[in-house]
């Protein structure tokens, strides 16, 4: 070695989950060979590789949403009170699997179910309920639905409207993105077709009458716990997107009457460099393909805002305080990639829902970041390093291979309908798991780093059976004091324009405001649209 | 010498629960272990758990459940795996299963209860062990 060479470099194979070798060190060089292409630009300016504002954190810190939610909607009610009280910005609600099914409380299949893994809910009356004295102007309301999405969103819109918010102003978001239920997740309940008309349905109402609300929330986050890298989670939840947008778009909508609403959940567990390159990558090419394929012009259409900070594939049963540091890292990644929103996963989600202790936990690690470690101080510090804009580059180049290959086996929505990726990314999990258990994939406390050691006793979520039975008589309530005509009337209209084809918002709306529950308007709908079949080959 | 009959796997996802990655994995590996499985996709009644069992005459009946609600179905289950002539097959269950309700769960007749900590190994050496 002459003097001033660099020293060797260690040659070990280190390869990420997308696939990408990463080099010992990274230069300038780097950057330019990995095809730069001038996307990186300044904050807030296309292509928003920086992100999507010039100022980010500087002007205003992340949304603070902790998913909550179980029980009937007042125990619900006094948890949004407590998290409210706390600092937090944003609601996040979960509701039990009866009502993501689009079921009542008293179906028989939802029995042991009620309230249990979210809040139930079966009329507008439970969401009147929930969001009693939460002020819908200051605090935004994010609703995790999906096959049931168009009744609940239409039940927030109806509830705003009963308590005097001008519809027009109205901030919130809905879930909503079905095809991406189908891979992971299940709670669907009717085919891809009027599936994906239902979610057209609901963006092309708020685009006309709720214009400040976001009616979906594409999600990478349970494809990438389903089994798929972080490459494939971003590209995957593209070519969804890429397919409401056409959906809406084939209805003469034009793109940036409606693309600036659209917003993005991801997942953050994994290598923290891997992540934030991911979301970089993501941003800069979500805007391309806006304006290059979409012809948006309006920078709002073109900006991948999202929401991230879970990443329950990442935490372990073992030793679970060590999920406390994992999510702080969790929120680091998130905080260092310009997310909008943030929602960390719990310590003792390997376990439960959330305790109200582990709730507020996950809230102080994302005030620490802003309080105490500086993370709002600056926009996108990441930026310029040698390695993570190289990475960015790479990520963006393995998305685009990902979602021309999609295009290639004939679009996303085939592949969903036909199983083919959940095959794919079945797979892959299954060899994750095998090399977490022979070892080669790291994974502390699992397969490395074990204590015999007891853990420390946790405080657990415990599911109160006598809620269940509150619901139903809460709902039986519901249905003697209503008026059957107007009920009635409105389910019939829900069943002419799922015929029809017209958009369905307004019946359903109407629908909701009569108090017909969940259950009975989903009823109507299977009826006219039948169920989803789910392919079930491994 | 007749070749052994390969051992048959059921596995469901009962109730409501759409958690399906870690049965999806599960099956895999009993397929590896050579074992014949079916993997049943999500939301299963008892009754439908029992028809499928019995078509496919099951030697191993196996749940995965995520979301909290096992009890409630294992108590719903066992009575009509019995009165269908199932009793004297494998019951297995995996999933988040608190430990305080493994008792219960074994008390029902689910001879295995694999948190979902456990390793796929375990479960496949446990079929092969506990197989009637």
């Amino acid at each position: 070695m002459k003097p001033g060479d660099p020293p060797a470099m260690e040659t070990r194979s280190v390869t990420n989950e997308s696939g990408i070798e990463i080099k010992p060190l990274y230069t300038a060089a780097d950057v330019e060979a990995s095809v730069g292409d001038g996307l990186l630009g300044l904050p807030g300016q296309y292509p928003f590789t920086r992100g999507i504002h010039p100022q980010m954190y500087r002007k205003q810190p992340w949304t603070m949403r902790q998913y909550t939610g179980f029980g009937n909607p007042v125990d619900t009610n006094k948890r949004f009170h407590y998290l409210i009280a706390n600092g937090q910005t944003g609601l996040n609600v979960a509701f039990d699997l009866p009502t993501q099914c689009g079921m009542d409380s008293d179906d028989p299949q939802a029995e042991g179910e009620v309230g249990r893994v979210g809040m139930a809910v079966d009329t507008l009356r439970d969401f009147e309920i929930a969001f009693e004295g939460v002020d819908l102007e200051r605090i935004t309301v994010s609703l995790t639905i999906n096959g049931a999405a168009a009744i609940l969103i239409a039940m927030y819109l109806a509830m705003a409207e009963k308590r005097g918010y001008d519809i027009t102003k109205l901030r919130g978001t809905a879930q909503n993105d079905i095809l991406k239920e189908f891979i992971g997740r299940g709670t669907w309940v009717y085919p891809a077709a009027p599936s994906i008309r239902l979610v057209g349905d609901t963006i092309e109402y708020c685009a006309k009458h709720a214009p400040k609300y976001s009616p979906v929330s594409v999600c990478g986050y349970h494809i990438r716990e389903s089994g798929a890298d972080p490459a494939q989670e971003v590209a995957y939840a593209f070519c969804i997107a890429r397919a409401y947008a056409d959906e809406v778009i084939r209805r003469g909508l034009p793109v940036d009457e409606f693309a600036g609403r659209l917003s993005f959940n991801f997942n953050c567990f994994g290598n923290l460099f891997e992540q934030v390159a991911k979301f970089r990558a993501g941003r800069s090419l979500w805007a391309q393909i806006m304006q290059e394929q979409y012809g948006a012009t309006r920078p709002g259409s073109m900006w991948m805002r999202m929401l991230a900070g879970g990443g329950g594939g990442g935490l372990t049963f073992e030793q679970p305080e060590l999920n406390i540091v994992r999510g702080a890292y969790y929120a680091l990644i998130c905080a260092l990639s310009g997310a909008q929103t943030m929602a960390l996963c719990c310590y003792d989600e390997a376990y439960t829902i959330p305790s109200e202790y582990a709730q507020r936990i996950s809230l102080r690690t994302m005030q620490l970041l802003i309080e105490e470690m500086g993370l709002t101080d600056t926009v996108d510090p990441l930026g310029g390093s040698y390695y993570v804009e190289t990475l960015t580059n790479q990520m963006r180049g393995r998305m685009q291979d990902i979602m021309a290959e999609v295009d290639a086996q004939g679009g996303i929505v085939k592949l969903v309908t036909e199983g083919a990726i959940q095959a794919k990314v079945s797979a892959q999990a299954y060899q994750h798991q095998r090399e977490i258990e022979n070892g080669t994939f790291r994974k502390v406390g699992v397969n490395c780093y074990r204590t015999d050691e007891k853990a420390p006793e946790m405080e657990f979520h415990p599911y109160n059976e006598l809620d269940a039975s509150a619901q139903i008589q809460s709902l039986n309530r519901v249905r003697a004091d209503r008026n059957a005509a107007r009920v009635q009337a409105a389910l019939s209209r829900v069943q002419a324009d799922a015929r029809s084809g017209a958009n369905l918002m307004p019946a359903i709306i109407e629908a909701v405001k009569a108090y017909a529950s969940v259950g009975e308007i989903t009823g109507v709908l299977v009826g006219v649209f039948g169920r989803f079949r789910e392919p079930v080959g491994l | 010498m007749i070749a052994a009959r390969r051992i048959r796997v059921v596995l469901a996802k009962p109730g409501l629960d759409g958690h399906d990655q870690g049965a999806k994995v599960v099956a895999r590996a009993l397929m590896d272990a050579g074992f014949d499985v079916t993997y049943t996709g999500l939301r299963q009644t008892p009754e439908a758990i029992v028809r499928i069992a019995l078509e496919k005459d099951a030697d191993v009946i196996a749940l995965s459940s995520m979301a909290g609600s096992h009890l409630p179905i294992c108590r719903k289950l066992k009575p009509l795996l019995e009165q269908a002539g199932l009793g004297d097959k494998l019951w297995i269950i995996g999933g988040n299963l608190p430990a305080q309700d493994h008792d219960a769960l074994r008390a029902l007749g689910f001879k295995g209860v694999f948190q979902s900590s456990s390793k796929l190994d375990d479960i496949v050496t446990f079929i092969r062990t506990h197989v009637p």
